[in-house]
């Protein structure tokens, strides 16, 4: 069947089969390989994207279900052009945040969407709010300088 | 793969009557993992996102599309407090109440509360609506009394919500944990208390012998606790399993329904 | 030549900088092609069928009913197999697919091709298999009463004769550990149309993969080129082969690109893992609580293929006290042949099981002498001029074993849980709201270790690195794999600092372009390839500065005392300055029979204090934080040390209180991240670490490898302040909630 998305902004239309999950669509259909598959049973959020602006993973939507709905990768958080980060993003790479990486794309969705929704969230709220995304590299200390680092420049700089 | 995305409940539940063993898609948080893990392939879907009428919550009624993040932040505490242990918040976000009493795992976190609170399931099919105490609805590991053709629409509350509810729950990690042992009590302004727990048997538990010595106006003495915990470590079934040992989950049990108990005075 | 005045400019980006990785902007914009992300044009999805029993007689495999579905191209067995049918990195005793008898759960026994993954799932479904079941060997001790033994390493030191008067002994065990590197496996054969392949798989050493492949795919080395591959962590699971060969058996035989995933319950089954083991030690010592005798048998579990055991096992022995002195010495470690799931190399390589087991000995050593455990330990620390208690090796350069112990006692306490702090994100069970504050009990505990850098037993160790000056800068090309660690911000570092150049970058090359730089474990590549990368600038420094008769090289170009002769590009114009180094460490010695010699390189230490709170009635722990002192040699990049340093506790902490396979008669029980638990962020602890920097003269600048210590010893020092909390003996890990309540009728 032919499901119609609005990704990244962009309407665009995936041809997909019944069991396919949302994931799938955007990685093998669309060319959208950030979100990744480390799980596929929603325990650690590797694959978070916004849907309707909310972070979910987009393992566990079934893509024929997504039907009309909004989303946004990692490839669509800053603008448009190479180069440019989102703040949180800039902060991943300042605060020494990533190693292999492959938590990475979900991790900065997700601290992404805290910093709009919550931007003066403590470190506790902070925590729990990315408890459902696993880093297996960093233990999490760094991860947690950057959202601190990008929370103080949106705070100092505007909104992200 | 055959679906259909209703809108409303009349649409969903004529999609139900037309090809009642269709299966039913909520958060996708259980039947996606089944998709993607052990390769279910359901022939037809019924995806109920799109369905106003069950995220409806009302004093007496909240709705099966009810989500784990709403109830997280909703004003019926035990709910709210069983809310915020399910998964992570991406699951949370998706997830919903009726998602949880459907798949009726014996580890699931809102049957302790479910069961605690005396409160009905309400299904409906095109034939009309049918409510059922969580004990005639819950029949056993992922099995409810749900019919082919019927839908969750909800959970129908008891007519005052018992001012006193507390919920607790046993895993090994901080967080996106399954529950090796959960509970729910809850008392009334006139000290009825209700105790339920889960994991600890095929299905939730009412622990009723010690429900029945801590109910009054009297705070229950240490002695009586030491009782009550007794009590409902007898009225539990648990098994070994990779997650705990029986021994384990009987001990915790006890700590944990003591515990959570003892909140209703706090 | 420029007569115009020109500033000298300082190098940026050289060590001791806390340089970004180069990688960071395209992970974070999710524009870094992880092997999974691969694609070429016509390829088809593989997909393995497994056995579903740990040991059975394989009776009959029919690939018929897949061959008949459409969409499928290809279903090959171990009869498939174009060369050698056995692989294995160290010993080729691992059958390619299952042949005869399968020796463990979810053994690979067949592998499909087909045009999507779903026709690729149902055809290896469709794959007729039959098992007779035979009784698997799971248990340790009976593996070991049946011979069923890889390598035993026997050590024996000192007066066989001393005795000590104060004694302690017990039996430990530590259970299976996962690397659950986030990446499962994943790959991409692509037929090269001559008759060889590029291969892109999930690997450390590129090098011994092409080896491997060559011999099983019945091809040329010079034909299996091994790609440099962008992975998901590492952790040693990638060490040995996982879906290598099966792709590209199936991209030789279709003459077509095949990629292949694991799910993540395959990718339980589909790597290795830290041996779990069962340990018996025995200590003693005199009054005044000097280390006179030790006695340990080590057993651990090999799973039914060699792979790395009889190396793991190795370290194993060799570490087996920590970095203490010690009279006499008998060590018997055992890689035991089991039909549980292979282990193999995982962080810390064998160290860490009996440092768990020696360093909850010391605490009982401690307290049965009524002596502080760190004032214990601090009387039997080694450094320079000591020899290593088991092996005999002089120890002739820096290790700061009583430095890290200080310092690390040194760094403050965090504060007590306050009283009105009833968040329960702070308390143990966390959301779960099981635990009031006053049942809450604060417990503190340390723990020391001692590993390897490098290989060891004499093995010739190599790496090759070249570096090349063009007039944009310095590129240097390296086969060592990159695994999320950061050796390739390292390499760059060192090379800026070496040649004075700022543009640096360094490039992975496949195993046709360059020479093996060896594996990325063992601690190694910081000095290895960063020894590589700077030989080779060094020589190509020189040659810069003869070339035009300069003193002195950086980002103007060359330079005489205060003139710049030519920049960069002048320097150049005939052609780029480059140089291929071949580097070797310093020998090594092989074991004699007592498992005496000078057997390894260089060492490191790290000491470890953690606080943990714990509720004694459910057995929930919480850990607040840990302070680590870490010998780093000298810290090239700050940022990333303590990068390495958080994320090794988190998983030495994992396996302290939550990480284990659970293994029922083979079988593993939670072959998912619904049971299988990492840390979460709610989980990891604060982290408060202290580098103590004394130069090693065998590393780039006297860096050492540090990244292995930061797991080795968290485990048993979380261990050890749960039992500081508790009064609980503790003797395996993970702790589980019932070992902390225990007396459970």
């Amino acid at each position: 069947m032919i499901v119609t998305l609005e990704v990244n902004g962009e309407p665009c239309a995936a041809e997909v089969a019944g069991f396919e999950s949302l994931l799938w669509v955007l990685r093998e259909r669309l060319g959208l390989t950030g979100a990744k598959d480390a799980c596929l049973q929603g325990e650690c959020g590797s694959c978070s994207v916004l849907l309707d602006g909310e972070v979910v993973c987009a393992c566990l939507v079934l893509a024929a279900d997504a039907e009309g709905a909004r989303v946004t990768t990692v490839e669509g958080l800053a603008g448009g052009s190479e180069g440019e980060l989102h703040l949180v993003q800039q902060a991943f790479v300042d605060a020494g945040a990533v190693q292999c990486g492959f938590c990475t794309p979900g991790l900065i969705v997700a601290a992404a969407h805290l910093l709009e929704t919550r931007p003066g969230a403590g470190d506790a709220e902070v925590r729990e709010a990315l408890s459902g995304n696993l880093c297996r590299c960093t233990g999490y200390g760094a991860i947690l300088r950057a959202v601190a680092r990008a929370q103080s420049q949106a705070t100092q700089g505007g909104a992200p | 793969m055959h679906i259909e995305r209703p809108e409303g409940l009349d649409e969903a539940l004529a999609a139900l009557a037309a090809d009642p063993h269709a299966t039913l898609l909520a958060g996708g948080t259980d039947l996606m993992v089944e998709v993607n893990l052990t390769h279910r392939r359901p022939a037809s879907v019924v995806a109920l996102r799109r369905v106003p009428e069950l995220r409806e919550w009302d004093e007496r009624m909240i709705g099966a599309g009810v989500s784990w993040a709403r109830m997280e932040s909703g004003p019926v505490t035990g709910l709210a407090q069983l809310a915020r242990t399910v998964g992570s918040p991406q699951i949370r976000a998706v997830g919903t109440l009726g998602g949880n009493l459907g798949t009726a795992s014996p580890a699931g976190d809102a049957l302790p509360w479910l069961a605690a609170l005396d409160a009905e399931v309400v299904l409906a099919s095109d034939r009309g609506r049918r409510r059922l105490a969580w004990d005639e609805f819950l029949l056993g590991p992922k099995r409810t009394a749900r019919q082919p053709g019927e839908l969750i629409v909800g959970v129908q509350l008891p007519e005052a919500l018992p001012p006193h509810q507390a919920f607790a729950k046993v895993g090994v990690r901080q967080a996106m944990v399954i529950a090796t042992v959960n509970c729910c009590v809850v008392r009334d302004a006139d000290g009825a208390t209700r105790v339920a727990l889960g994991a600890v048997g095929p299905t939730v538990r009412r622990a009723r012998r010690a429900e029945a010595l801590v109910s009054g106006t009297v705070r229950p003495s240490a002695a009586v606790l030491d009782r009550f915990e007794a009590l409902v470590r007898e009225e539990i079934a648990p098994i070994d399993d990779h997650r705990a040992s029986a021994a384990y989950r009987r001990h915790a049990a006890g700590v944990l329904a003591r515990r959570t108990l003892e909140r209703c005075w706090s | 030549m420029s007569e115009v005045l020109v500033q000298r400019p300082t190098v940026r980006g050289g060590v001791g900088e806390s340089v970004p990785r180069p990688d960071a902007v395209p992970k974070v914009t999710g524009r870094f092609d992880f092997l999974g992300d691969l694609h070429a044009e016509g390829m088809v999805w593989g997909a393995t069928r497994r056995a579903w029993l740990p040991r059975a007689r394989l009776v009959r495999v029919d690939v018929t009913p897949a061959l008949t579905m459409r969409g499928v191209h290809a279903a090959l067995t171990q009869d498939d197999v174009p060369g050698h049918r056995y692989q294995g990195q160290k010993v080729t005793d691992q059958p390619v697919l299952a042949e005869g008898e399968v020796r463990t759960w979810g053994e690979p026994v067949a592998v499909v091709a087909a045009d999507d993954p779903e026709t690729a799932r149902r055809a290896a479904d469709a794959i007729i298999v039959e098992l007779d079941e035979l009784e698997p060997l799971t248990d340790l001790d009976e593996a070991l009463a049946r011979g069923s033994v890889f390598r035993h390493v026997r050590v024996r030191r000192g007066d066989p004769d001393a005795r000590g008067e104060v004694v302690v002994e017990d039996t430990y065990t530590t259970a299976t550990q996962d690397p659950a590197a986030l990446g499962t496996e994943a790959g991409l054969a692509v037929p090269d149309g001559l008759g060889g392949l590029d291969l892109w798989g999930p690997t450390q050493w590129t090098h011994v993969d092409r080896t491997q492949l060559a011999a099983c795919l019945g091809l040329s080395p010079e034909q299996v080129r091994v790609q440099p591959c962008r992975l998901g962590g590492a952790f040693g699971s990638r060490e040995d082969l996982s879906l290598q060969t099966h792709l590209g058996m199936l991209a030789l035989r279709l003459g077509r690109p095949v990629k292949m995933v694991y799910d993540r319950t395959e990718s339980f089954v589909g790597h290795v893992k830290r041996h779990g083991a069962r340990m018996r030690y025995r200590h003693e010592a005199d009054r005044a609580g000097r280390l006179v005798r030790v006695e340990a048998q080590l057993l651990l579990d090999g799973g039914p293929y060699e792979l790395t055991s009889s190396a793991v096992v190795a370290n194993s022995s060799y570490f087996a006290l920590g970095p203490y002195r010690c009279q006499r010495v008998e060590v018997d470690g055992y890689a035991l042949r089991t039909n549980n799931p292979p282990s193999g190399a995982m962080r810390g390589f064998g160290a860490n099981q009996p440092c768990f087991a020696a360093e909850a000995q010391m605490d009982r050593l401690a307290e049965a002498l009524g002596l502080d455990p760190l004032e214990l330990r601090l009387r039997n620390a080694i450094g320079p001029g000591d020899h290593l208690a088991t092996t005999g090796q002089l120890i002739e350069h820096p290790l700061p074993t009583a430095e890290v112990i200080r310092s690390v006692a040194a760094i403050p306490l965090p504060d007590a849980l306050a009283p009105a702090d009833d968040d329960p994100r702070r308390l143990p069970g966390g959301t779960g709201l099981t635990t009031p504050r006053d049942r809450v009990v604060r417990g503190v505990g340390y723990a020391v270790g001692l590993k390897n850098l490098q290989f060891s037993e004499g093995f010739d160790d190599y790496a090759e690195a070249r570096v090349e000056l063009t007039a944009e800068g310095a590129r240097v090309h390296t086969a060592a794999i990159e695994v999320g660690q950061g050796m390739v911000t390292i390499i760059a570092q060192v090379v800026r600092s070496t040649l004075g150049v700022s543009q640096v970058e360094v490039a992975f090359d496949h195993t046709g372009r360059i020479g093996s730089a060896g594996s990325t474990s063992a601690s190694r590549q910081t000095q290895m390839a960063g020894n590589a990368a700077l030989e080779a600038a060094t020589v190509v420094r020189t040659q810069a500065l003869e070339r035009l008769g300069g003193d002195h090289l950086d980002d103007a170009g060359v330079w005489r005392g205060e003139q710049l002769l030519a920049p960069l590009a002048e320097l150049v114009a005939d052609g780029p300055i480059e140089h291929h180094v071949r580097y070797r460490h310093r020998p090594t010695q092989q074991p004699d029979a007592d498992g005496q010699g000078a057997l390894h390189v260089d060492f490191c230490v790290a000491a470890h204090r953690a606080v943990v709170d714990v509720d004694p009635d459910l057995g929930l722990v919480r850990v607040v934080e840990i302070a680590i002192a870490q010998d780093v040699g000298r810290a090239l990049n700050p940022q990333q040390l303590h990068g390495q340093i958080e994320g090794g506790i988190a998983q030495g902490m994992g396996h302290a209180i939550m990480e284990e396979v659970v293994l029922d008669a083979g079988v593993i029980r939670n072959a998912s991240f619904t049971d299988y638990l990492l840390p979460t962020c709610l989980d990891a602890p604060e982290v408060e670490a202290v580098l103590v920097e004394q130069p090693s003269p065998w590393g780039p600048f006297g860096a050492k490898g540090m990244a292995e210590l930061p797991t080795m010893s968290a485990t048993p020092a979380v261990v050890a302040a749960v039992r500081a909390a508790t009064g609980r003996a503790l003797t395996r890990a993970p702790v589980r909630p019932e070992d902390v309540v225990g007396d459970l009728r």
